[in-house]
Formats: structure tokens, sequence, C-alpha cells
């Protein structure tokens, strides 16, 4: 089972591939990453680390972008719904 | 709280993309310690995101496989976010690391241009490298109608990608002509081993339409992209789509290079035959001075890992074989210059600046980036600027002049960690 790795997004559980990023979990999820200043939702749009518009709360620590970090079981994550 | 830590080597190598990799490998030729500091979780950069633990990409893992048995110290989930006279400071999930150096390589790659259009701000629209990243990175398109769209050969690539990875691709829209497309075709046939790689594009695109003279003029949808609306030959065409994969070619990541003080010439790291930048003793190579792709950075590299490490003569010994990969530099510039028209996509409402929501008209009012900045916040939120200056540049012929430590949002500790004497230069 080592293949693929299970993570929550917004309480939900969320079973993506192993070396998935947490991006990636958010968008299997369904949600979206984070609300912009005026309330817009929005999701990656780089992918390489360099747009911020996929930060969101992993396991407590916020404004983390979601697209460098790989998902580890167990990971809580707090995205924009 | 955090941890400090501190790092020496005799060459330090910003970026493990392949220009990075070759750099750090040619490098270590020399017996000196040699760091390659990257921050992504794997090095490998963007074109062989992912590539470092399957053993899919051949041409890659040949790399990978001397890099493992190299002796050069890879420090993965680093960002370098300042820097100072033989001393950069990075930033990792649990620790502040200061990096001292004798020679310094710079290999820092490029990131998509971005252009505002209505509803570009829509989730699951996302840059065409961007789609293609967090494919790599795990997420499946099977089944998905994915548009993509802007401009270069970025585009073919990834639409290739994704449809291998069962996608359905529903068509490119280049917003460059059909002569210029065609030109570029040829041109690539005749770069010695690009004619095999443009035909095996041909060959994986084929069944995918690609319209020429064409862009996209809005996106539309309720909390992610439904339908993206184009133009092609001047007619207006809707697509229903579940991504919109949308960049319009490359921009060198400078940034860095301009914190160390490295001279730039037509916005590209300006940079002497030996790779060396006006600062001496540190070097710059691959897409930061001049988009060419994997071949020309890869080369580029070994002649500044080589040059770092006084082996001029077989730094040397590269140069043609460099000249012969430069020609791929022109040939993208000619093909796909970014039309006009591009200019007005941009309604008063549109979003250019993502981070703090800063619509087209507020940036009107304003007659420079500076003041765009004061005024409006503009590029003031923790991308500073990467997204929406380039398309600022683009849409009112703004100079974008500053660059500031820290290079990238930081933790207060890590800017504590900062030794005060190079806080203070900047």
């Amino acid at each position: 089972m080592s293949e693929s790795v299970a993570v929550r997004v917004n309480g939900k559980i969320v079973t993506v591939r192993a070396g998935s990023t947490v991006a990636v979990a958010i968008l299997a999820s369904g949600a979206t990453c984070r609300a912009s200043v005026t309330g817009q939702p929005r999701s990656p749009l780089c992918g390489m680390g360099t747009c911020f518009e996929c930060r969101v709360t992993i396991n407590r620590e916020p404004h983390r972008r979601s697209c460098q970090v790989l998902c580890e079981a167990n990971m809580e994550i707090e995205a924009n719904g | 709280m955090d941890n400090v830590k501190h790092l020496r080597f005799d060459v330090a190598v910003v970026g493990a993309g392949p220009a990075g990799i070759s750099a750090a490998l040619a490098a270590a030729d020399s017996g000196r310690t040699i760091g390659l500091i990257d921050d992504n979780p794997a090095a490998g950069g963007q074109i062989w995101r992912a590539a470092y633990n399957s053993a899919r990409l051949s041409a890659s893992s040949i790399w990978f496989d001397r890099l493992n048995k190299s002796a050069v110290q890879i420090v993965r989930g680093a960002r370098v976010f300042h820097a100072a006279a033989g001393e950069l400071a990075a930033e990792s999930d649990d620790s502040v690391i200061q990096i001292s150096y004798g020679k310094l390589i710079l290999t820092t790659g490029a990131r998509e241009l971005f252009l505002p259009f209505p509803g570009w701000t829509l989730p699951n629209v996302m840059g065409a490298g961007g789609l293609q990243a967090l494919i790599k990175s795990g997420l499946d398109i099977s089944g998905k109608r994915i548009v993509i769209a802007g401009t270069g050969p970025l585009l073919l690539a990834v639409a290739a990608y994704a449809g291998k990875c069962g996608a359905k691709v529903i068509g490119i829209c280049e917003q460059t002509t059909r002569s210029r497309m065609a030109r570029f075709g040829l041109n690539m046939m005749l770069i010695p081993g690009k004619a095999a790689e443009t035909l095996r594009f041909a060959y994986e695109l084929r069944g995918i339409p690609h319209w020429t003279d064409c862009w996209p003029v809005a996106a539309f949808g309720n909390r992610r992209v439904e339908t993206v609306r184009i133009s092609r030959h001047g007619q207006i065409t809707e697509i229903e789509c579940d991504y919109l994969a949308c960049g319009f070619h490359l921009i060198p990541n400078v940034e860095l290079p301009r914190m160390c003080g490295c001279g730039l010439r037509d916005n590209f790291v300006a940079v002497d035959e030996y790779q060396q930048t006006s600062v001496p003793g540190i070097f710059c190579a691959g897409e930061p001075t001049g988009i060419g792709g994997v071949d020309l950075a890869l080369v580029e590299g070994e002649i500044a890992g080589y040059a770092a490490t006084n082996w001029e003569d077989r730094a040397k010994h590269l140069f043609a074989k460099r000249a012969r990969f430069q020609k791929v530099v022109r040939i993208l510039q000619d093909a796909f210059p970014l039309r006009p028209e591009l200019k007005n996509l941009a309604r008063p409402d549109t979003l250019v600046c993502r981070c703090e929501d800063v619509p087209h008209e507020r940036l009107c009012e304003h007659t420079s980036w500076r003041a765009a900045k004061l005024h409006a916040r503009c590029g003031m939120g923790p991308c500073q600027g990467r997204v929406c200056a380039p398309a600022a540049e683009f849409l009112f012929g703004w100079q974008i002049d500053s660059v500031r430590p820290p290079l990238f949002p930081v933790r207060c500790s890590s800017l504590t960690a900062i030794p005060p004497h190079s806080a203070a230069r900047n």
C-alpha cells in the first residue's frame, strides 16, 4: 500500500498516489486552494512555486505553497472550500 | 525557533534544473566542494520535474545517475531569499541555511509569462507548464477536456504530454501566425539533434487540432472554468473544457542574479563566453541568459561549471556545441513574438495583480511600475510581482526596475538569522 497516501483536506479523507503534492490532493478533493483578498476562490496557476496562488494551511502552518509540498500520511490540510 | 545551519562550498549552484545539474557535475570534476541548492522537493527543475525517482525519461536518468554518484551535495527544498558578497541565505521547512561560497553559478531557470484576460483567475485556468507540472506531481487528468492556449513550443509539449496521460486535448490555440509557425518547424529541423524531437512531437500531436492566429479572449465558469471563448482568425468561438492551460512562452528568473549585482542585457543576464556575469566569480547558465531549451542549458551549465573551477580549456571545447544550440534562441524569438491584440484582452475590472486583486483600471491611472506599486499595491503581494510585473511590462511598457530582499516571503525568524553586516548591504 505504499503506492498511495491518504491526507485530509478540510476534514475529508483524500487518497492520492504516493509522491503527489498537496496541490494535487486539494484538486482531487474538489476544493480550491485559497480565497483571494476580495474573496475569490483560487487554485494553482504556475505549478512551480512562483505564483503563491496555491497557498493553504498544512498541519496548522499557514501560507504553505501546496504545489511544493509532498503529501505525507495523515497530513491535515485546510483549504478554501 | 528555527534551526540555523551553516554550509560552505567552493562552488555553490542555485537551481537544480538541467543547467544546474550539468554545472555542478562539471565543477565537481575539480574535486572541490560543490553545493546544489534548489527550492523544489527534488532535483530536476521544471522540465525534469518528478523524473528524479522514475526511470521513464532516459535523457534525464543519465544525468540523475551521474548526480547521485557524484560528490555534489544537494540541498533540496531550500529557497534562496537573500544574497550578499560571498553569501546566500535560504529557507527550508524547518531551518535557515547560511551558505558561503567561493564561486557562484546561478541557474535559476524561467517561468511562464501570464497575460490577464477576463476569467484568467478562475480555478482550473492555469499555466501550460503549470498544468504539466501538476500532472507530473500526480494530478489525474484522464478523460478531462483540456484547451491549451498561449504561445511557444511548450504548448506542443504539454499537449503531447496531457494526451499521453489520457486527457482529451480539444485544441491548441497558438497566437502566432501560421507562417511563423511553419518557419519555426522548418528551422528546428535544421538544428542537429532537434529534427528527431520535432518529428516525434508532430507524431504525438497527430489528431490534436492546432490553431494558429488563435488566442483566449475570456474564460467563464461558476467557481471553476467551464467555457473558454477563443478568437481564431478573427472569429469568436466558445469551447467547453475542464482545464484551460494558458501560458505565453517563458521569461527568465533574473531576481536572484539582479540581487547579486549581475548586469542585464535585454532583460536577460549578460554573460561572457565563459558564462561569467558582470560580477567576477558569479556565473549564469540556462534560461536566464536566453530562452533556448534544455540542450543549450546543459552545455551552458557545463561551461560555467568548468570555468568556475578554472578549467578554461575544457570550457573552450564546448563553445562550438553551445553556438549550435544558441540558434534556438533566435528561432524562438522570431517564431513567437506577442501580437498587440493581446494587450487589449483585459477589461477595466480584469485583475492584473492576483495577490492584491488589483484591476486593470487601477493601473491605467499610473505611469510607472513604481507608482502602480505604491498607489495600487500592484505587485506587493506574496509573489512579489513575479506574475503581474512581466504582464504590466507588456501591457503598459513599464520598466520593472526593483529587486529587494527578501526575494521570497520568509518567516521573521529567517530574517533575523541574517548577519547584520550582510543585511545592511541592500
